[in-house]
């Protein structure tokens, strides 16, 4: 496999992370110094990341275990379910919260009834309940594909060997949840690090003020370029620094590579009644966090379909779709440029391989508001940045997914090249024949979710269209925020409904087709 | 003791398979037969990883089909993945002996000493990455020594080994299961395998493992079967 | 890689889809999204002027006032907008220092409270900043920024955050004007009352009508859309003794703008009765000069000049940053 595409793609990405910076602090005038409000954003930032990201992971915890060792009717079905609200547009997302744990929600009218006043969730943990709320189902699924790649031999090994549950958790749970735990936590902490209008809105006031906001105002109220491109530096450094953590952290178990998919179990240790009643506690209790408010959406979506205007939503779903699948292409495309070159650098620039490793996992630490203004100040002079809005679009869209398909891809594809590579070398397997019958069938299943994912979340996220886009090429989400910035919150609730099951038809299609046996 | 499959029948979508025989006590017996025939599914059945359609599993006048693997007096070596691949040699072989691994001085004693047995001394502290495939399967052994269970299953441990390797360790298994009194049920492919320690031969094929035979006889008057598969 | 440039020559050309009619000039319009979206204004006015300018009139959007101006600056003289418009008063000093902006011809004579004189942009409607209340929940509704701060704790307002959004920053304004160096403990008598901060508009009206909150910061002129657009009668705006503050919307011709001619004359459309009479029930503010047929039924008259509060805009810019940080400050606690 040739080099330079990775190198390609990851030039590419330096020019929209770093570059886009570089771009506005030039575009600045004069230097810039932090201020006592902006390390009190820093810290705030990193508070609430934290304890977002360790309490999406203890939560997920007993989630992933119950789902691992337990067989029951539409077991796959809620392990797909797990990705909705991920993929929820952060409007949607806050209003469902609401209904559910809000001072008028379902929760706060239960209390009522029997005489309690209402819950509040503004401050700290309503940002991290929301945070939790994102990532908790990401970070099951992520312990889910550690539990897989624990090789069918060793339960039943354990179970010859008469190993309790206690034992099994012992000495093959923890030390899989050890690789995988500092991994999640750092997708999760970087994913919390740049909220911003869920923060500020469930956080109750300036209190809640995150680094991205701080970028934002710094943007639009004060115009000062410099401090912008000063706070999207601090930020970089946070990702950077839990990333090479993250790193730094994971114990490999040499478990080996999950294959991505959803094996049935195949556990003897868990029959005991109280071990069933608590798996059954903690699916239940999981699904109804996570459920409600999916439902509350769901409810008041339908109610406000037929406010929707037919006219333009035709449009809008076609370039909503467009872009996803654009931003899924694109994001295959270069997950496999980067693995490839990692793979091939990893044997003799160890250091260059996780370079560029690192950078792919940088991104979700961008501030889109930066990505954004960068590339608009750069493409200004060369091109009607309007005109390109989609392309766009899908581009910076591919680019956030990029770190989720690197991570599930490579692994599949470091043990192809190492484990087929030289056969297939001395075969003269070369360039797509090679691709198609030595690459492909080893990394489908990741590949094809990881396509599922970049298109699903692009489906529903706003992206940097807003700053972009003409009137007349609204995509779905664009078109969400625009209903409701024009009173028309039942429509919008429509729109949102239709988004939401649109990126997670999009996500389940592929899942299902990564999960087909060939 | 006296193993008996009874009107045992497998069914795992389009595939079946039937067994109805009985193994004497001490006999070590071969299961020949193509790939995909079902030899390692019966080791599945016997050791509890599956469940039968139909029929009985006795060992002497225990019955163990409702028993789970780790009450079943059987030890299984899979083709791999027989150890945990971060705990140490010794770790491995001492869940044999407590599989929550408190073990009391004496029980640590017993592990070297099975390490010694299958030629592994001073081997304790190493990790199964360290080691080569053989020795990983002698560590496998050596723990299946310290259960103490009557019957061991071999689902070919040694088939990625040379020749001569194999032999050997063949052997070896051959000393432990005639020291310990065991039964011993092998898949093999290879009829060498099955002369070398097999007192009894038995052919998986079409749907149906057939009553063992006594090996020298079974290679003398192969069945019809075994001629195809073998190619002559 | 052969499959992605087709992918992206296919989303090029649906793009281009939209352009055409090459020969007539095309006039540059750049606004805030709500304004050219299909629930605002935007497609009406293009089809008024475009029916008497034999022109194409083409809308590029940002987010709101503040992006716009953002927008316009990074592109500095390079821009290729013909017109602005969109900006506040709160907005428009900064504008007029970036000197990107031509000298306008004096528009009709207004109805604003208070009059209108500036050399650089020209006002197409305004409103007023309020509490939104519904009737049938909240009985005793507070007259003032006091009776605000001494309901009972139980009485919860959602404002928007004036960083991030127009109608938060209206509110830091209203209260430093209405009372300048005491703004700092009249928030701090609101913040026990303030559930939340929202990143913009659309999120705090969101949470108002699920009933989060008893009020929310919006305009005036809110419970007129919901009686016009929704036949409800629900909803009205809390009248507070201190007045209200004033936001007045305001178009603007750029000084290298590509058709200064053509510029002119949509500054001057937009001033028309015929699209001030449209402005009520689409932008849902007050037209700026008061159309013949006076405003749509449903829709109450503004209050009257005694109410109306707003600082010029070179003391708005000039008070910003100070009254920001006496809010934060005082919400942080």
């Amino acid at each position: 496999m040739k080099l330079w595409p990775g190198l390609g793609v990851a030039a590419l990405l330096s020019a929209l992370s770093i570059g886009t910076l570089v771009m506005v602090a030039l575009k600045a005038q004069g230097g810039a110094t932090l201020g006592a409000a902006d390390w009190a954003a820093i810290r705030f930032t990193l508070t609430q990341a934290i304890l977002s990201a360790v309490l999406s992971v203890l939560l997920a915890i007993p989630v992933a275990r119950a789902l691992a060792r337990r067989q029951f009717r539409g077991r796959r079905s809620l392990i797909a379910l797990l990705g909705a609200p991920f993929l929820l547009p952060v409007i949607v997302a806050v209003l469902g919260l609401l209904s559910i744990y809000g001072r008028n929600g379902l929760f706060s009218a239960a209390l009522q009834l029997v005489g309690l006043g209402p819950i509040s969730i503004y401050g700290l943990k309503g940002v991290v309940l929301a945070h939790v709320f994102f990532n908790m189902p990401l970070a099951t699924r992520l312990f889910l594909q550690g539990w897989q790649a624990i090789p069918e031999q060793h339960f039943r090994l354990a179970a010859q060997l008469g190993m309790r549950t206690g034992d099994i958790n012992r000495r093959l749970e923890t030390p899989m949840l050890k690789e995988v735990a500092p991994g999640a936590l750092a997708v999760i902490f970087l994913l919390s690090v740049t909220s911003f209008a869920v923060a500020l809105t469930l956080g109750g006031g300036p209190r809640a003020t995150t680094i991205e906001l701080a970028i934002y105002q710094a943007f639009r109220f004060d115009f000062d370029l410099a401090k912008a491109a000063l706070l999207a530096v601090a930020q970089f450094t946070i990702g950077a620094l839990a990333a090479y953590g993250a790193w730094k952290l994971a114990a490999p178990t040499r478990f080996g590579v999950s294959s991505g998919g959803l094996r049935e179990p195949e556990r003897w240790d868990c029959q005991a009644r109280s071990v069933l009643l608590r798996d059954a506690g903690v699916l239940l209790a999981a699904m109804l966090f996570l459920f409600l408010p999916l439902m509350a959406i769901f409810a008041s979506g339908l109610a406000g379909l037929t406010a929707l205007p037919l006219s333009a939503l035709g449009g809008a779903i076609l370039r909503s779709v467009l872009v996803a699948f654009g931003a899924a292409g694109l994001t295959l495309c270069f997950a496999l440029a980067l693995g490839f070159a990692i793979v091939r650098l990893e044997r003799s620039h160890a250091q260059t391989a996780g370079l560029i490793e690192g950078l792919g996992a940088l991104f979700i630490a961008a501030s889109p508001m930066m990505i954004g203004t960068g590339l608009f100040i750069f493409l200004f002079p060369l091109v009607d940045p309007v005109a390109l809005a989609l392309p766009i679009t899908a581009l910076v869209n591919a680019t956030m997914s990029l770190p989720f398909a690197l991570r599930a891809i490579l692994p599949a594809l470091r043990q192809s090249e190492q484990g087929f590579g030289h056969l297939a070398d001395s075969l003269g397997m070369q360039g797509w024949g090679r691709f198609r019958l030595l690459t492909w069938p080893t990394i489908r299943r990741p590949a094809l979710f990881s396509t599922g994912l970049a298109a699903a979340l692009s489906m529903g996220d706003l992206g940097v269209i807003a700053l972009f886009a003409d009137p007349q090429s609204a995509t779905l989400p664009l078109m969400l925020y625009r209903l409701t910035g024009s009173y028309q919150i039942d429509a919008a609730n429509g729109a949102a409904l239709i988004l939401v099951l649109l990126s997670f038809t999009l996500f389940w299609i592929f899942e299902r087709e990564a999960n087909r046996e060939t | 003791m006296k193993l008996e499959l009874d009107h045992l029948l497998i069914r795992q979508g389009t595939f079946s398979l039937r067994a109805d025989w009985t193994l004497a006590p001490g006999d070590k017996l071969a299961l020949i037969g193509p790939s995909g025939a079902g030899k390692s599914t019966l080791l599945s059945v016997i050791a509890g990883f599956l469940a039968p359609s139909a029929g009985r599993i006795r060992l002497g006048n225990q019955d163990l089909s409702d028993l789970p693997p780790a009450k079943r007096p059987v030890s299984l070596l899979f083709q791999e993945n027989n150890l945990f691949p971060h705990l140490s040699v010794a770790e491995n072989v001492g869940l044999g002996l407590d599989p929550s691994l408190r073990l009391t001085p004496g029980q640590r004693a017993q592990v070297s000493a099975s390490l010694v047995r299958v030629g592994l001394r001073g081997d304790e502290q190493r990790r199964p990455a360290d080691l080569s495939g053989g020795q990983r399967q002698r560590v496998a052994l050596a723990r299946a020594l310290l259960r103490k269970k009557p019957l061991l299953l071999l689902d070919e441990p040694f088939a990625a080994l040379g020749p001569g390797l194999r032999l050997e360790m063949l052997e070896l298994v051959n000393q432990i299961v005639t020291e310990g009194g065991k039964t011993l049920i092998m898949v093999t492919h290879d009829p060498q395998d099955a002369r070398a320690i097999a007192t009894r031969t038995a052919l998986v094929a079409e749907g149906v493992a057939q009553a063992p035979v006594a090996t020298t006889q079974f290679f003398l008057h192969p069945p019809a079967a075994l001629s195809a598969y073998l190619g002559r | 890689m052969l499959k992605m440039s087709l992918i992206a020559a296919g989303l090029a050309l649906t793009l281009a889809g939209g352009a055409g009619a090459a020969d007539k000039p095309v006039l540059n319009v750049y606004t805030y999204d709500s304004f050219a979206s299909e629930w605002g204004p935007g497609p009406a006015v293009k089809k008024a002027f475009e029916a008497v300018c034999g022109c194409n009139l083409k809308f590029t959007t940002a987010g709101d006032g503040a992006a716009l101006l953002a927008r316009v600056e990074l592109e500095g003289a390079r821009s290729s907008a013909d017109v602005v418009l969109g900006l506040d008063t709160s907005l428009t000093a900064k504008a007029a220092a970036t000197g990107l902006f031509a000298t306008v011809k004096d528009g009709r004579k207004t109805d604003l409270p208070g009059g209108w004189n500036d050399p650089l942009f020209l006002p197409f409607d305004w409103g007023y900043f309020a509490f939104v209340y519904d009737k049938a929940k909240l009985k005793t509704v507070p007259h003032s920024f006091a009776d605000l701060a001494a309901a009972p704790k139980s009485l919860k307002i959602v404002i928007e955050d004036p960083r991030s959004s127009t109608p938060g920053l209206g509110l830091l304004l209203w209260v430093k004007k209405a009372y300048g160096t005491r703004a700092p403990e009249i928030w701090a008598g609101l913040a026990p009352h303030i559930l939340t901060v929202t990143k913009g508009w659309s999120a705090a009206y969101g949470m108002f009508l699920k009933g989060e909150a008893d009020m929310v910061l919006s305009y005036t002129t809110s419970p007129a859309y919901h009686r016009i657009a929704e036949n409800d009668d629900s909803k009205a705006f809390a009248r507070f003794s201190e007045g209200h503050y004033m936001q007045i919307e305001v178009m603007g011709q750029l000084a290298k703008a590509p058709h200064p001619a053509l510029a002119a004359r949509f500054l001057a459309f937009m001033q028309s009765d015929k699209v001030q009479s449209i402005i009520p029930t689409t932008n849902w503010m007050y037209p700026a000069i008061l159309p013949k047929s006076g405003l749509p039924d449903g829709f109450d008259a503004a209050l009257p000049a005694k109410d109306a509060l707003i600082y010029r805009p070179d003391e708005a810019q000039a008070v910003r940053a100070a009254a920001l940080e006496e809010w934060r400050t005082a919400l942080s606690k």
